[in-house]
Formats: C-alpha cells, structure tokens, sequence
C-alpha cells in the first residue's frame, strides 16, 4: 500500500454546537486505566454522584475491592478547607495501609473539588512527601466541568509525564502513547521490533517501568484524545510523529510508516514486515465490506475516536458518513484523518442533544453510533444503533483488529435482518 | 469524607428522576455539569425504558463558571418547556450545581413558564437516593393538590385507595402494582392514583378523592402519605403485603378501612408457598442459618418470611436505610440479633464472613459477596440490576410474590435429598466439595474456590455479558478473616482431628473449624484432637 501524502489542516466548515452534552465524564477514564495500570490505585475526591458514575460505568459489582474508590465529601468538608485537606490526609493513610500493594497513587478532582477549589495538586505533593518513596502521589482532574469522557485519560497521563526519567543513552527511541489494550501493544511491539525500531509504550503496565525520554525521544500517539498528553511531552523536548491513527488497513499502516520514515528504515523493508499483517486484515474486512457498503452512518460525539473511526469506514469498507460528531476537535492531531474524509461529510464539534437528535432523524441514517442513554429510544424509533462505549472497552487498533472493528458496526444490523418477531 | 467503593444508593437527584421518569407530563430541569448525564443509562438500559428519562441538563463547564451558569439554566429551562411542552416543570441542583448556588429554585419562579414550576432541593452531601425520591414525592403530591379541599362527604361508589411509592428503576415495582391492583379488586377496592409510577400531575391532584393510602416502598412512600394523612385525613396501611402473612394482614387492614369483608379473599389465598413449605421436602429448610441486607421495606418483611414461613433462623439483618433504623433495630431485637445499618459494602462483607451463614438474602452485593465465599445467595432488594427487570412477570408482593419468593430463596439452596447424600457420603471421590449443588451447574463450585478476586470487567453497567460474570484478573483483594482474639492460644489440630474436619461437609466445614477453635480457644486447648472436635460438635448442638 502506498503512503499517505499528509495533507495540510482540512478547511471545511466545523458545526460548533453547545447545548446538552450527552456525555460521560473524564472519571470514566478511571475504569480501563487501573486495568492498563497495574499498581495504581484512583481515589476521586467527590460525591456520590461521582461514585455512582464510575460504579455504573463500570460493570457496577463484579469485582471485590477494584482499584479505585470515591473519597465522597460531606456536609463538614465544605465548610472549611483545612478539614477538607485533614480528612483526605486520614483517607489517603487508611488506604494505603489497607493495600501496600499500590506503589502510584492518583488523587484524581471532580466537579464539586473543583468548584471547591480543593487545591489536590499540594495535596499530592504533601502526601508524596510523607508516603514516598514507597507510594508516589500525582493528581489530576476527571471533572465533567473539565473533560469529557476520554480527556480523563489525557489529564491522567499528563500528570504522569513529568515523572517520566530522563535519559542520554539510546539517543534514538519512539514513544507509543495512549493506553492501548495489552493485545494490541504485543501485536505493536513485535511490528516495531520487525521494524528495528526501539518503542515502549506510556502508560506502562507498572508505575515502577515509566519509559525514559531522550532527548531524540519521537513520538506517536495511539488515541486522538491525548492533546495535554502531547503538549506536555512536547514541552519536555519530545517530537510528534503526524500520522491518521491507526485504525484500519490504512490507518495503522500509514501510523507504522511515519514511525519507519522517522527512523530511517527502507521501504522495502517496510513493505515486507507489514504485509503478511496487512494481508490478513484486508481479507477480514473483505467479509464484512459487502455488509457495510453504502450504508450511512450518524456518529453522535463521545469518545473523539470519532473521525478516524469514520475515515475507516468511509475509506475500507465504502460506508456513506451523514455527520460526524466528537467532543471535541484537535485540528492538529485529526488533520490528517480529516483530510481523508469525502468534502461533503458533516462534522460537528461539541453537542446540543436535542437538535443533533433532530437532524439523526430527519437523515434516517442506516446507523447510528450513540452512548448507552441514547440507543434504546433510537432503537424503538427504528433506527439501528452501535454503543460508542463498545469502541473504547474492545481491542479495536491495528491491523489484527481491523476485522473485529469493522464487525462492531456489522452487528447491529446483521442482527436486524435475522429478527422475526 | 467517606471512603466508598462502591455505593447501595446514588445521589438524591437519581432518586428525583426515579420519580419524575415514572410520570407523564412531567419535565425535570437539572443544573448540572456535564457528565451527569450517565444516569439517563439506568433507565435505558437497566430497566430498557423505551424513551429517554425527561431530563433537560444544563451540562455548564468550567468556562462558564466565570460567567453566568445562571443564565444557563434559564435558558436550558424555557428550551426544554417549548420542545416537550409538559404540565408541570420540576427544578434542582445536582452535588456541584448545589454549590454554585445559582437557585434554580428561585430563576424556576421567574422565567415566564407558564405551568407550575416545582422547586426540589436536597442537601446532596448528606442524603441519597431514597431520600430524593420520597422527597420529590412529596414535593409534587403538596404542589398538585394545592387548593384541592378536602372532602367533607365521601363520594358514591366503591371503596378506593392510592398505591403509594412505586418508581421508575424500583426493584420489581411494575409486577407489585399490577400484583396489589388485583388482590385489592378482589376485595372489590379500586386503585384511584399509583403515585408516581404511570401518574400525572392532573393524577396526582386527586390523590384526596381516595378513601385512604396503601405505602408499598416505606423509603419512597411515607412522606407523601403522611402529608396526605395530615392535610386530607386519609388514613394509610403500612402493612407492606410482602409474604404470606404479611399478605393476609394486608387484606384484613385494607378491609377494616373499606369497611368490606376480608373473609372471602382470606378463605381461598391461592399461593403454592403454605404448601411447598409444609411439604416433607422442605423439611430441609428447618433452621438454616440466614443474613439478610438490603433496604429496610424488603428486608423487615424478609425476617418474617424466613422465620415464619421458611422456617429458617435469623442470624444477621441489616439495611442501608438509615431513614427506617429504628424499625430494624426492633426487628433485630426480636430475631435475637443485633441490626447493622450501615452503606458501607466491606462492613456487610465482614459480617457475613463472621456470621457464616447458609443463605444470604441480599441485595446484587451480597450475590457477590456470598459467590466468594461460597455462600448461596437471592436477591431481595434494590439497588437493581438488570436481571430485576425480568421478562416474566415476577412480582415480589402478594400472593403471587410469595410464589416467587419461594422459588428465588430456595433453589439457591442444596435440594433436600441431595444435601443428604452429600453428608453421608462426604469425601466419595466424585461426589465431594467439588461438586456442588446439580441444578447449579458446573461452574457453581468452581466460584467457590475463587481465591483471587474478580476485577472489573470494563463492560457497561447494563450489558451483563456472561465474560462480565466470569472473575478474570486478579486483584488484591480484601482477605475476610475469621475473627481470633488477640493473645489468644494459637490452637493447632492433630492430622487425625484435621482429617475427620474433612470428612464434614463443605458447605459447613468452615463453621465447624472455627467453632472449634473458638471451643479449644476458650478451654485453653493447644491441639485439637479428635476428642476436641466431638466436645466442640456436642457443645454447639446443645
């Protein structure tokens, strides 16, 4: 397959919408990052609507004590600040003598610490202080006044980038960044080794393993919501690898070729180490393609997965897009998945339910792509609907990964042609 | 701050859309950040309503923080008022909007819209969900019949009462009402209003038209029934028709204010439960040893059923409803047990460990909790799970609900004939601990051996996928301990004694170790001997 040109920033008009956002918080975040991280421990402080969230997003009771809880204020914390540091200075030590297993401790804000201006950044320094070297303490902000649904992840690794080591030797290494599911970071790895090129990812599956940066430390980044993550990295001397993302044939090769090209590795090269991957993944679509092609699809915005998602499917399996909706736009990092989209897509940035919902019906599109609150009552109104949730909780990167991608979306309407009642 | 895991009940404003969500013609207008839109994901998924839950979220950002969140909502509300057009408007905060302090309450009266505006406010960090929806409960029985006097005559016609406390998101509370309305038609009683499931505010506004009040869910209920106590003079039966008992006085409270006879409906209860139970099969059930949790309206009726119906023992109780506290401490007291009220999960979890009983009534914790420890384990409460929405129709209450009731408790359990064999023949090589109960299948035990606890499959709430049920990775977990007593004599056991403790069944050995250990324990007994374990039997058993 050939490379991408990178076509400069897309010109097209944006719909800018505010109005009610129907989408989760960045707590939500917390739920796949203490699996990717393995010694970590998220305590949010906030309330019990904080709590709720995250216990219903989560699967709500299969596990016996996960790896993060809700620090939920009361009534005599919001009356004085002093307190409120005493009380999280009591939690945070119960905690840790409770599971001596936790070495990185997160103290991650919420919408009512926020407003509160409970100030958790000196929280953790003071508790890094008295709780180090044993237990680390960053801090970041998952509040829904803040982030939506998966900012939280970025807020979260952009605390962790100042943690991360320096170091001079093996000047030349590459950045994978973005928590990616174990699978698909194995199935890169051995691509990138394939390739010669030296990679680790951030985040690490141990606290204890953040990988160093050099100062020829390149990076590329896995998910399209990661721009604090970014910047933070950025600001420390890191350079980005512009790249679509890699979902998709095209996308994950067009991703592995700008990390080649930055590397100095030959085409050919390349060309062999990708193709028995690139192989596999064109004959899975190929199965799913005739189910897909020319039907139309309506994205309503959640995880910012959105526009490289659309690009795959308008691109390899021939899917008409009626409007792509997302959080929130990064120009910068999207632009070279925007620029693939067909010019007459409709891409809408940020959300006011009730007109988007206006428009899905009006468009009858064939799918629509939607969170959990939304695709039951679309579903009665007729219209077939994909849980956006699906697409962040499912190993749906690289080449490997194409097919079961391309399936989430055949599903649902497989499904409606086989139901006779 | 209160370090919680995981919690019984969400925040008050939850319970609020329990209540508005189970009725027509109403909009609720939440100021809220974004995000708290997750909880309109309970009503479409767990309980797979069919339309949104009719909630407008304001969704303000920290960059409107600066500027005018206030203005926000006014517009958030006229917006909402012109596209669905409803009867009446409920206003509030959620937690963060409560302390900006914008006072929806006080814009809500201001805006020009042209319904009646209900104001509800909860102190969000202090009460929970119950307390949001007996309180927006009440808030709309006082708001709709404002200036409906009361009767001073009876209207003509038959006997009527109001079922009071069934929401949306409530546990079975869809088969209840259907399962109340017609054991109250057979008394010849009709239903004048459910409140809130199915009402509207025109609904509710003739709520004083009932001869009296029925409280199905004492948490959601009793408020709005003693309002209409004070201001209508409506009397309220608090007899909650849970069981077979509590079902026939039920009937014969209703009756005695209907001033109709009870004795016909009394005379041909049709529930297979009476039965059942005195069949010589059951004769098994006789003393099982059961904790039961979960809010207070299902666990008081719970101990009754167990005790007197089941004829199991009681040996722990317990709810997260601090509001009914007093009532289960006297339940406590009467089983012989002490009350644990208490929202906090690790709590329960260490009471059962102590406890060790043979069956946990619970709520979808306790399955959970009594799958690592090996316990069986029904569910009896709130909070709801998807698979409390059954297809079928499975009430709790009346009649029919016993039925279900003594289905749910029971299987769990080991059948009657098979729980015999297993203890005669104890460590037969096919028929042992690994085993388990037939009906369960083959993965019944397996989760009892589960050391290394289940995490967090990342899968939404409400698609229990059969991987969600299956414990994948491990994480630490809590070790329950049994309790020892500090400086106490470190028993250990001869390799006979320990090899007869084998021989007794699974499902009990635990019980049988520690009882014996606490037995040597207390005689200051270093090693357990075969002797120690058969004083310890006979000593227990007396």
């Amino acid at each position: 397959m050939n490379a991408i040109a990178l076509p400069q920033a897309d010109a097209r008009p944006i719909l800018r919408e505010r109005g009610q956002h129907e989408v989760f918080c960045g707590l939500t975040g917390i739920v796949w990052l203490h699996r990717k991280i393995q010694d970590a421990f998220f305590l949010v402080v906030g309330s019990r609507t904080c709590a709720h969230l995250i216990q219903s997003a989560a699967g709500v009771m299969i596990f016996a004590e996960p790896r993060f809880a809700t620090a939920i204020l009361q009534d005599k914390d919001l009356a004085g600040l002093t307190d409120a540091n005493e009380e999280l200075d009591r939690v945070v030590s119960r905690l840790v003598l409770r599971r001596p297993d936790i070495k990185l401790l997160f103290l991650v804000g919420s919408c009512p610490s926020e407003v509160i201006k409970l100030d958790l950044s000196r929280a953790a320094l003071r508790l890094s202080r008295a709780l180090g070297p044993q237990v680390r303490v960053l801090n970041y902000s998952g509040s829904g006044i803040e982030t939506t649904f998966t900012q939280g992840e970025d807020a979260c690794l952009a605390s962790m980038v100042p943690e991360l080591p320096e170091s001079l030797e093996g000047e030349r290494n590459l950045l994978v960044v973005g928590a990616l599911p174990d699978v698909v970071e194995d199935q890169f790895q051995r691509l990138f080794d394939a390739l010669g090129i030296p990679v680790r990812f951030f985040p690490p599956r141990r606290s204890t393993q953040l990988p160093p940066l050099t100062p020829g430390t390149k990076f590329l980044l896995a998910q399209p919501f990661l721009a604090s993550t970014a910047h933070a990295l950025e600001e420390r001397g890191a350079k980005r690898l512009a790249s679509p993302f890699p979902f998709g044939v095209e996308g994950t090769t067009a991703w592995f070729e700008a990390a080649a090209k930055a590397f100095g590795v030959p085409e050919a090269t390349v060309a062999s180490v990708l193709a028995p991957a690139q192989q596999r993944a064109q004959t899975a679509l190929g199965q799913v393609r005739e189910k897909l092609a020319g039907k139309r699809i309506f994205f309503f915005p959640d995880s910012q997965l959105e526009v490289p998602l659309a690009r795959f499917l308008s691109r390899e399996l021939k899917m008409e897009l009626v409007e792509v909706g997302t959080p929130y736009l990064h120009q910068e990092h999207l632009g070279p998945d925007l620029a693939l989209l067909p010019a007459n897509t409709v891409v809408s940035e940020g959300q006011d339910v009730e007109r988007q919902l206006d428009r899905c019906r009006a468009a009858k599109p064939d799918l629509v792509v939607c969170g959990l609150g939304l695709a039951n009552p679309l579903e009665v109104e007729g219209l077939a609907t994909k849980w956006s949730i699906e697409l962040v909780f499912t190993p749906i990167h690289g080449f490997e990964q194409a097919g079961d991608l391309a399936e989430l979306f055949a599903r649902p309407l497989l499904r409606r042609t086989r139901l006779m009642v | 701050m209160q370090l919680t895991v995981w919690t019984y009940e969400g925040p008050p404003h939850v319970g609020a859309m329990r209540v508005v969500t189970a009725m027509r013609g109403v909009h609720y207008v939440l100021h809220a950040p974004q995000g708290d839109t997750y909880a309109d994901l309970l009503f479409t998924m767990i309980e797979r309503r069919q339309v949104r839950p009719p909630v407008t979220y304001t969704t303000f950002q920290a960059r409107d923080l600066g500027k005018d969140t206030a203005e926000i909502f006014k517009r958030s509300a006229r917006e909402a008022y012109e596209r669905f057009k409803p009867d009446l408007v409920v206003v509030g905060a959620s937690c963060t909007a409560e302390l900006i302090q914008d006072d929806p309450a006080g814009i809500g009266q201001t805006i020009g819209i042209p319904v009646p505006v209900v104001p509800v406010e909860f102190s969000a960090y202090q009460h929970k969900e119950n307390h949001g929806a007996s309180e927006t409960l009440y808030r709309l029985v006082r708001a709709c019949t404002q200036g409906v006097a009361k009767k001073t005559e009876r209207a003509p016609g038959p006997p009527s009462c109001n079922l009071l406390g069934p929401t949306a998101l409530g546990f079975r509370h869809r088969d209840d009402v259907t399962e109340i309305t017609r054991l109250l038609a057979q008394l010849g009683v009709t239903v004048n209003v459910v409140a809130s499931l199915g009402a509207s505010p025109a609904d509710l506004a003739r709520l004083p038209d009932a001869d009296f009040n029925v409280v199905l869910y004492r948490e959601v209920g009793e408020s709005a029934a003693r309002y209409l106590t004070k201001t209508y003079g409506q009397p309220a039966v608090t007899t909650v028709p849970l069981g077979v008992g509590a079902t026939r006085d039920f009937i014969k409270e209703v009756a005695a204010l209907a001033k109709v006879d009870p004795e016909p409906v009394l005379s041909q209860v049709n529930s297979r439960l009476p039965w059942y139970t005195r069949s010589v099969d059951s004769t098994y059930l006789t003393g099982k040893r059961v904790f039961i949790f979960g809010d207070g309206t299902h666990v008081l009726a719970a101990a009754r059923i167990a005790t007197e119906e089941l004829g199991f023992t009681v040996v722990g109780l317990g709810s997260y409803s601090r509001e009914l506290a007093r009532d289960l401490r006297a339940a406590a007291a009467h089983y012989g047990v002490e009350a644990l009220i208490s929202d906090d999960h690790l709590e329960v979890e260490e009471t059962i460990a102590r406890l060790h009983p043979e069956l946990v009534l619970g709520t979808q914790m306790e399955r959970h909790t009594a799958k690592r420890l090996g316990l069986p384990c029904a569910v009896i409460s709130a909070p709801v799970h998807v698979q409390d929405f059954p297809a079928r129709y499975s009430p709790q209450m009346g009649f029919e609900g016993a039925n279900v009731i003594f289905d749910t408790w029971v299987h769990p359990l080991m059948m009657g004939l098979e729980e015999h064999l297993l203890s005669m023949f104890r460590e037969d090589f096919e028929f042992g601990e690994g085993a388990g109960p037939s009906h369960l299948g083959a993965h019944a035990v397996k989760e009892r051996s589960v050391e290394a606890q289940p995490a967090v499959v990342p899968a939404p709430v409400a698609a229990p996928s059969p991987a969600a049920q299956q414990p994948v990775a491990a994480a630490p977990a809590p070790v329950v301990k049994p309790e020892q007593p500090a400086g106490a004599v470190v028993t250990s056991w001869t390799p006979e004694a320990e090899k007869e403790l084998k021989k007794i069944p699974f499902f009990v050995r635990g019980k049988a170790r520690r009882n014996t250990e606490r037995f040597a324990q207390e005689r200051n007994i270093a090693q357990i001997t075969l002797e120690t374990l058969y004083d310890a039997k006979a000593h227990f058993r007396s």
